[in-house]
């Protein structure tokens, strides 16, 4: 009896002398979720305090002065965000539906068939992001005055569009690599065409992975914001909005924005984690 | 007519991305050497150069970057290490510290402000634990220290994430048997991780500062949300200059920055370029 207590005893000093070098490494790994978590339990506590304790200093740091909806409310009912949000999910289905429809056949070219100036294709779509988008918005500005589209959602999806385009292609391409080319070929072999091949035998085992382009796309829509300010002025996205309201609005109303942006970005991730390395990795395709 | 078929399942994208990418990069040259009516001048850039503003915007989006760009690094290493190690609840670590990857950089400006605003949860803690007597005034316009510090913290927790993906996307690729090697041959911790798996990371670490420091150029709503115009950078200059209509000086800024992440993607080609060898694995 005694040495099984010693034993066991024994083996609880193997495990504890084991454990201060994992111990550090899970204090790490708690701090670092506390620093990314802390600011979202915070702006979280600021948009749903009572108005009246914005004021108070110092504030409390748990919820014990109540909890209210009203900074929010205001926040979805204030004029201007409800037609903004709306077309902040107009422009991301708009910017969707194009990288999609120009990015599959270029995925699929890609995943497909070998040609001559590939490898260069796929160099340039890897390397235009170094291109900052600051530079293309002010000649596009002058362009979509020219043809009257300043100002409105289409020309926003548009520029949305090129800059999610080129990862669209790399996804899509990475997608289609994995649907086996024998099925296509056994598809073909029953007499169906290449392009019935596609529609019946690729794309419906594609969807996941399309799924996860099209939800890529529209979050670098969602989230960008330097574009839709300088594009639009009285159809603004919901950030060109928020940047529009930045300087006179009260803090209640920006605390509830903060929040408001910062939530769907958990939905987001949850959905596109199987798919982050081929979204915004580099190399491993 | 087979040989056709991937080049026009090509052309739509490729012509797309020529019209609406390549083809106003270049234009924005043509804006910022041009007058209004189309004439050739040196005068934008002389008028960017006097801009009231300007060595400020210089001034402020260089300390931004040189401050950020380190910390997010090292700090993403360490990240993308602890990932890798079998941690148990390794993929709710993932998911937190992952999902700022979609969050705006115009919301993280507002999730730190109110951390940062005088009477805001910082300068409360602060007080609670009897460091601070009064309030300090972090936003204040001519408290730079506080102003960096704030957009810092806000940039960070936002693109770190990015950081870490991209490094992890590396650190998958190195065939673990390297480290197991260098462990057998005795080599700690520290020094697998410095002598075997840094050096294998570089192509990875080139392609990530390439990309991280493009975007610090353009570091726009954050700096907006937090300051207002506290801390002119490059792009709100920009932004400021389009929405007076005076295209011109704004192309002038968007084109020093196009010069400036070009030096500076060229820079990182050259000093970490990788020989040969370790690319054929």
């Amino acid at each position: 009896m005694s040495t099984a207590v010693a034993t066991h005893g024994a083996a609880a000093v193997r495990v504890r002398r084991v454990a201060p070098g994992r111990l550090l490494l899970y204090g790490c790994a708690v701090l670092i979720t506390l620093f990314m978590l802390t600011p979202v339990y915070l702006i979280a506590l600021a948009a749903f305090s009572p108005a009246q304790a914005i004021f108070d200093y110092p504030r409390a740091l748990l919820p014990t002065s109540g909890l209210s909806l009203d900074n929010v409310r205001f926040f979805l009912t204030f004029g201007g965000i409800l037609p903004a949000l709306r077309n902040s999910l107009v422009v991301g289905l708009l910017t969707v539906v194009f990288s999609l429809l120009l990015g599959c056949p270029a995925g699929y070219s890609l995943a497909r068939y070998w040609f001559r100036g590939k490898n260069v294709a796929q160099l340039l779509l890897v390397n235009v992001r170094a291109i900052p988008i600051v530079i293309i918005s002010i000649p596009l500005l002058v362009t979509f005055i020219e043809w009257g589209l300043y100002d409105t959602v289409l020309s926003v999806a548009l520029v949305h569009t090129a800059i999610t385009l080129p990862l669209t292609i790399l996804i899509t391409a990475s997608v289609f690599l994995r649907v086996p080319a024998e099925w296509e070929e056994a598809a073909m072999s029953l007499g169906t065409s290449r392009f019935g091949a596609v529609t019946r035998v690729v794309l419906p085992n594609s969807v996941p992975g399309l799924a996860a382009a099209a939800l890529f796309a529209f979050v670098t829509s969602w989230n960008e914001v330097f574009v839709a300010v300088i594009l639009t002025l009285r159809s603004p996205t919901l950030p060109a909005a928020m940047v529009q309201q930045l300087s006179d609005s009260p803090l209640t109303f920006r605390f509830a924005a903060g929040l408001c942006l910062t939530v769907p970005a958990f939905v987001f991730i949850f959905f596109m984690r199987p798919y982050l390395f081929n979204a915004f990795g580099v190399g491993g395709k | 007519m087979r040989p056709l078929v991937p080049y026009l399942l090509m052309a739509p994208a490729m012509l797309f991305l020529a019209y609406f990418l390549f083809w106003p990069a270049l234009g924005a040259f043509g804006v910022a050497f041009q007058t209004a009516q189309g004439e050739w001048t040196p005068a934008n850039i002389q008028a960017l150069v006097r801009d009231t503003d300007f060595g400020l915007a210089v001034r402020n989006t260089f300390l931004l970057l040189v401050i950020i760009i380190p910390l997010e690094f090292t700090i993403a290493l360490a990240m993308a290490v602890l990932a890798q190690s079998r941690l148990r609840g390794r993929g709710f670590f993932l998911y937190v510290w992952s999902f700022p990857l979609a969050v705006s950089d115009l919301a993280a400006g507002l999730v730190w402000l109110s951390i940062f605003t005088s009477h805001g949860y910082l300068n409360s803690a602060l007080q609670g634990a009897h460091v601070i007597q009064h309030p300090i005034g972090f936003l204040n316009y001519d408290n730079l220290p506080g102003l960096l510090l704030a957009v810092v913290a806000a940039e960070t927790w936002r693109s770190i994430s990015l950081v870490m993906v991209v490094i992890m996307s590396g650190i998958q690729v190195i065939p673990p048997e390297m480290e197991e090697a260098a462990a057998i041959l005795g080599a700690g911790a520290w020094n697998r991780f410095t002598k075997v798996t840094l050096p294998l990371l570089k192509p990875t670490l080139q392609v990530g500062l390439m990309l991280r420091t493009t975007t610090a150029f353009q570091v726009f709503a954050v700096v907006l949300a937090l300051t207002g115009s506290g801390l002119p950078v490059l792009a709100t200059r920009t932004e400021t200059w389009a929405y007076a209509h005076n295209y011109q000086m704004a192309a002038a800024y968007a084109v020093l920055l196009l010069m400036l992440s070009s030096v500076a993607t060229v820079a990182y080609l050259t000093f970490l370029r990788t020989p040969r060898e370790v690319f054929q694995r």
